[in-house]
């Protein structure tokens, strides 16, 4: 019966933090900063052209290393602002619910960073131009890098509940993301099955990130893969609400 | 009608509030006075539902503050110490903003944004970032987000606070006016507001109610209040003080001030209205003493405030 009360409540919150994202030159400077960090490695590091292969994958095999940086920066003023500002006094005293603003803020975040994330574009029309891609896989990547996407914004927002301060938040939120990468990172799997049981060693890349982003990247839409990612978002931002409920006025 | 039961907050082995009850009716603006660190904020959070309290309860309109909170909160309308408010948004946006969190859709919502940017005198600012507004304007921004939903029950914390003398004015006045259908609770440290706006009001020191009456009952506290003041023409003043001591009901003279031109003398009476004044006037007259003025002191807020805020 409130359902509607929700999801307006919810869809009022998203406005204005989308408003502010586009409002203010901050946002377009970041997305300028994703696309140049992204087309260098992909062009540079990956060697895009001279492979010479008609897929993406030395473009998405970069996004969870710029996503640590980017995603952090975009997240951290979410609850830290609204903290310092103590706007969050007015916001929590509202007829809203914290679970309705924490979703309104998420998913604007998710929206821009979706935005900017639908800008490299012109990496598909290049590889439709050198040749005949798997249009599926390059879906799937896109679709697999905005769930990772999601799963870093829901620690960054978590994070910056925390605190007054955005730097502080930033760097917990990067800390946070890095051990989810490494979680899944060849070389430290590779160390770990060196004198871990494979249980263990299985389970921790389970955890990480990276296993879950190279499957969905191949082109395998695997139902755990994307349960893994809204698990991820759902626990984040399930912290993210304990935290607010319980340091209100820190 | 919002009622406060015994509501405590203790942050750590501190006591911010501790054990306060009270009520406010419809038609009632209630002071909410006391120092700086009294609790008055904290109180404050507690019935608007921002934070929690250790013990006791707050029911708003009958809604309970902890079991139904968005009842509780429809029906308030709160503005926050600092008037914290969203800097990059304008103010027309900033309201529609908060129109939409209330509920209010459509034609409906345009009407009340407007009406209240009307009301609180913002159309000069309508389309400017709240940023780049003076804290008087910024202040009037916040208080204009708190009366759109034309609420039963008005939590102000210190919304006269940074104002310059106008704008205090244009804010008691707007409260006053809003006064007949609404039960408001404002608090402050200035004294002169109680006796502007109130018709009750409530002190609290550490934490702890210690006086809650009206602004009339609270001043008749003063030592002062009742005792009368007498101004006379040139004269010797221990004198005329030693001869008003005689007259029935008199308790002591004070001699306020004595000049060339004029003896000022504070007379207290033994009970309130003891002193017949013509008796006064008829012994200033036997000793042919000019009587140039004569008033009953009222009694003083701030010496009742001092007075009691400062007694542990
Ligand atoms: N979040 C908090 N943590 C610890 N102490 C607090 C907190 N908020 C307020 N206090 C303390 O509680 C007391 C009452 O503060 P407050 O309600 O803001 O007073 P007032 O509004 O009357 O000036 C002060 O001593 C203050 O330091
Ligand atoms: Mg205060």
């Amino acid at each position: 019966m409130r359902t509607k009360e929700v999801f307006s409540n919810i869809k009022a919150v998203l406005k204005r933090e989308l408003s502010g994202y586009f409002g203010a030159p901050v946002a377009y400077v970041f997305i300028v900063i994703f696309l140049l960090l992204v087309g260098f490695f992909t062009f540079n590091v990956s060697s895009f052209y001279e492979i010479g292969q008609a897929d993406l994958r030395g473009f998405f095999q970069w996004h969870p290393w710029v996503y640590m940086f980017l995603i952090p920066a975009v997240a951290m003023r979410l609850w830290s602002e609204e903290r310092r500002l103590g706007t969050i006094e007015l916001i929590l005293t509202m007829p809203i619910t914290p679970a309705e603003v924490i979703v309104g803020k998420f998913l604007a975040a998710w929206i821009f960073i979706a935005v900017a994330l639908g800008l490299t574009f012109p990496m598909i029309l290049t590889v439709l131009y050198l040749g005949r891609p798997d249009l599926g896989t390059i879906v799937c990547g896109y679709i697999g890098s905005l769930l990772m996407a999601g799963a870093f914004l829901g620690i960054g927002s978590m994070t910056s509940s925390l605190t007054r301060s955005q730097v502080i938040s930033f760097i917990l939120a990067v800390v946070i993301c890095l051990f989810f990468i490494l979680a899944g990172y060849a070389p430290v799997t590779g160390a770990l099955s060196g004198w871990a049981p494979a249980w263990l060693v299985n389970m921790v890349a389970q955890l990480g990130v990276l296993t879950h982003f190279a499957t969905i990247s191949r082109g395998i839409i695997d139902l755990r893969d994307i349960l893994y990612f809204f698990s991820v978002i759902l626990f984040m931002l399930f912290v993210n609400g304990i935290v607010i409920l319980n340091r209100r006025t820190a | 009608m919002i009622e406060v039961e015994q509501l405590s907050k203790h942050f750590g082995p501190k006591r911010a509030v501790d054990d306060v009850s009270f009520t406010v009716e419809k038609g009632e603006i209630l002071g909410f006075l006391g120092p700086n660190g009294a609790g008055k904020s904290t109180t404050m959070r507690m019935i608007t539902g921002f934070i929690p309290p250790t013990a006791g309860r707050v029911r708003i309109g009958g809604a309970d503050v902890g079991d139904a909170p968005l009842a509780a909160r429809k029906q308030i309308g709160y503005l926050p110490e600092n008037a914290p408010v969203y800097p990059d948004m304008t103010v027309n946006g900033y309201l529609e903003f908060c129109a939409e969190v209330r509920g209010f859709s459509g034609s409906e919502r345009q009407r009340r944004v407007a009406a209240t940017i009307e009301k609180c005198f913002l159309e000069r600012v309508t389309h400017q970032t709240v940023s780049t507004l003076s804290k008087g304007y910024k202040q009037r921004v916040c208080f204009a987000q708190s009366i759109l939903h034309d609420p039963a029950y008005l939590i102000l914390d210190e919304p006269t606070d940074g104002l310059d003398p106008n704008q205090k004015h244009e804010v008691r006045q707007m409260i006053k006016t809003m006064a007949a259908d609404k039960a408001i609770i404002f608090s402050t440290h200035i004294l002169d507001e109680v006796d502007a706006v109130c018709t009750r009001a409530i002190i609290i020191a550490e934490g702890k109610i210690v006086a809650d009456d009206t602004p009339t009952g609270l001043r008749s506290r003063s030592p002062l209040a009742g005792a009368l003041t007498l101004t006379l023409g040139a004269t010797e003043a221990e004198a005329a003080a030693e001869r008003f001591q005689q007259v029935a009901g008199v308790q002591s003279v004070n001699i306020v001030s004595n000049s060339d031109e004029a003896v000022q003398l504070r007379i207290f009476p033994a009970d309130r209205g003891a002193i017949a004044v013509d008796s006064l006037l008829a012994e200033a007259a036997a000793r042919q003493l000019t009587v140039k003025a004569i008033t009953t002191e009222q009694g003083r807020l701030d010496e009742v405030f001092r007075a009691i805020t400062t007694i542990s």
